[in-house]
């Protein structure tokens, strides 16, 4: 189980990986995105950077245009003006990405069943490489048992070892541990630092402070389709820059 | 009232017995039904589920056309298949009016609506929830459309269902392109409809019976594997 003791060796570790990564090019740059629905603007002139596998959270209030910025980025919902451009890969190929949702879209199969429809995607299903996915995300003894009738928590864990199974260089999770009791978010959290440690860029919306402050390297805060402002981790929670995210911080705090 | 109590005892024995001119009628019917049924499902299944996951210019007509073609009249069906099979029709030259085959394709085109427009909808329903996870998962169409038929199973199960009921029930197609000939294309409601006429009650009661006792145990079996499934597969 992951603890403060883990948590407060992390800044060394990000510093590290930061200075190796300086020089590459980054992962993600995203230009004037705007997306506008029935006269309403939702995401209001976005422009982003990311550095390759970095883990990036994205906080701000509801109806701020979090995981509406994710879809944009994922390519599920085209943007009304702007470009997403993300970094290809060594053969020039699209880099591949994979998204864990809140809510979790599991098929009417087995768990098993479950990682192998996106491993057969790839043409290359393989029993051991499910077995491993599954021992990932504690599910291997589960893997002959209808998804859908997992726990909240497991279904999310199976929703994510489905999202690792396309072995992604980018993965989205739109508030993946929302209404999750605590062992699945530290489940969920282990998994996230893990997959972290082996290089994935990350785009993490979330809610929670502690959850941000433990898995972030760096903060995007979002106000009514606006970034306020994108700031390094440790930054973010000592000195927000915007007065939204220094409000809303404050907010937290006093709840 | 008196011949109805007879007409029931001899159509009790006429079931008991096995008789074995209600033995090749009930078999008959099963035979063109259920593969009527299997060449419906085999081409409605897969139009159903392009028509619930595909957006086009013009498909909510569709849509509404093929739910209209449910309530397809079986006369009007028979007369239609009747005139494309006869001699001066354009499939004349394969000889099949007054055959099992000719009942087999006017069943089809009687339940390819049906079956088409309730596969519609189960699928669209499954298609709304799978879409966004699918398209993050960059899933081909081919192979989403065969994931959304296999997710959906126990629905089509009982969208079958529905067009077994109506292929297996259904008079007016069958009567016009079969003909009820003794032996060769008598069927379930041809023949009821024949005795009743004749005044032979009791073979007509006992077809009734071993029509309405079919229909019950298909629709417990479905019920049973349906039940089964949900407990465990399904949820």
């Amino acid at each position: 189980m992951p603890d403060s003791a883990g948590s407060s060796q992390l800044p060394a570790r990000v510093a590290a990986q930061s200075k190796d990564r300086s020089r590459e090019p980054p992962a993600l740059c995203a230009s004037g995105l705007v997306v506008e629905v029935e006269g309403q603007r939702l995401l209001d002139r976005v422009d982003l950077t990311l550095r390759s596998g970095a883990t990036t959270i994205i906080m701000g209030p509801n109806g701020a245009g979090k995981s509406l910025l994710l879809r944009v980025l994922h390519g599920l919902i085209q943007p009304t003006a702007g470009t997403v451009h993300w970094r290809t890969a060594g053969d020039g190929r699209p880099q591949r990405q994979a998204m864990v949702f809140q809510k979790p879209v599991l098929l009417r199969r087995s768990v098993a069943a479950n990682i192998d429809f996106v491993l057969g995607l790839h043409g290359n299903r393989n029993r051991a490489r499910r077995q491993v996915l599954l021992q990932t995300v504690g599910l291997a003894d589960r893997a002959q048992q209808p998804a859908r009738l997992l726990s909240g928590g497991e279904q999310q864990r199976l929703a994510l070892a489905r999202a690792l199974a396309m072995e992604p260089s980018v993965l989205f999770l739109d508030e993946p541990t929302a209404s999750l009791d605590p062992a699945s978010v530290l489940w969920i959290e282990d998994i996230v630092r893990s997959t972290r440690g082996r290089g994935t860029t990350m785009l993490f919306v979330t809610h929670d402070v502690g959850q941000a402050r433990r898995l972030g390297d760096e903060v995007v805060f979002l106000h009514r389709g606006q970034v306020c402002e994108q700031t390094p981790s440790a930054d973010f929670f000592a000195a927000p820059t915007s007065s939204e995210a220094r409000r809303f911080l404050a907010g937290l705090i006093v709840l | 009232m008196h011949d109805l109590d007879a007409a029931l005892g001899l159509a009790l024995t006429l079931v008991v017995t096995a008789d074995a001119d209600l033995l090749e009628i009930v078999g008959l019917s099963m035979t063109v039904s259920m593969t009527a049924l299997a060449l419906s499902c085999a081409i409605a299944m897969p139009f159903g589920a392009l028509l619930g996951t595909c957006r086009f210019p013009g498909r909510g007509a569709v849509v509404v056309a093929l739910n209209a073609m449910m309530g397809l009249p079986p006369v009007v069906v028979g007369l239609l298949v009747y005139l494309l099979l006869s001699n001066a029709g354009p499939l004349g030259f394969l000889h099949l009016l007054y055959t099992p085959g000719a009942m087999i394709i006017a069943q089809t085109v009687l339940i390819t609506p049906i079956v088409a427009a309730l596969t519609r909808q189960a699928i669209e329903d499954l298609h709304t929830e799978y879409a966004e996870q699918f398209r993050s998962l960059a899933v081909p169409g081919h192979v989403a459309i065969a994931a959304l038929l296999w997710d959906g199973r126990w629905s089509l199960l009982t969208v079958a269902l529905a067009g077994f009921g109506r292929a297996i029930s259904e008079v007016g197609a069958v009567i016009i392109v079969g003909g009820n000939i003794n032996h060769l294309t008598r069927v379930m409601t041809t023949a009821i409809a024949l005795e009743t006429s004749k005044g032979d009650l009791a073979m007509a009661l006992a077809l009734g019976l071993v029509l309405m006792t079919l229909a019950l145990v298909v629709n417990a079996l479905v019920f049973a594997v349906r039940h089964q499934t949900e407990r465990h597969a399904h949820a």
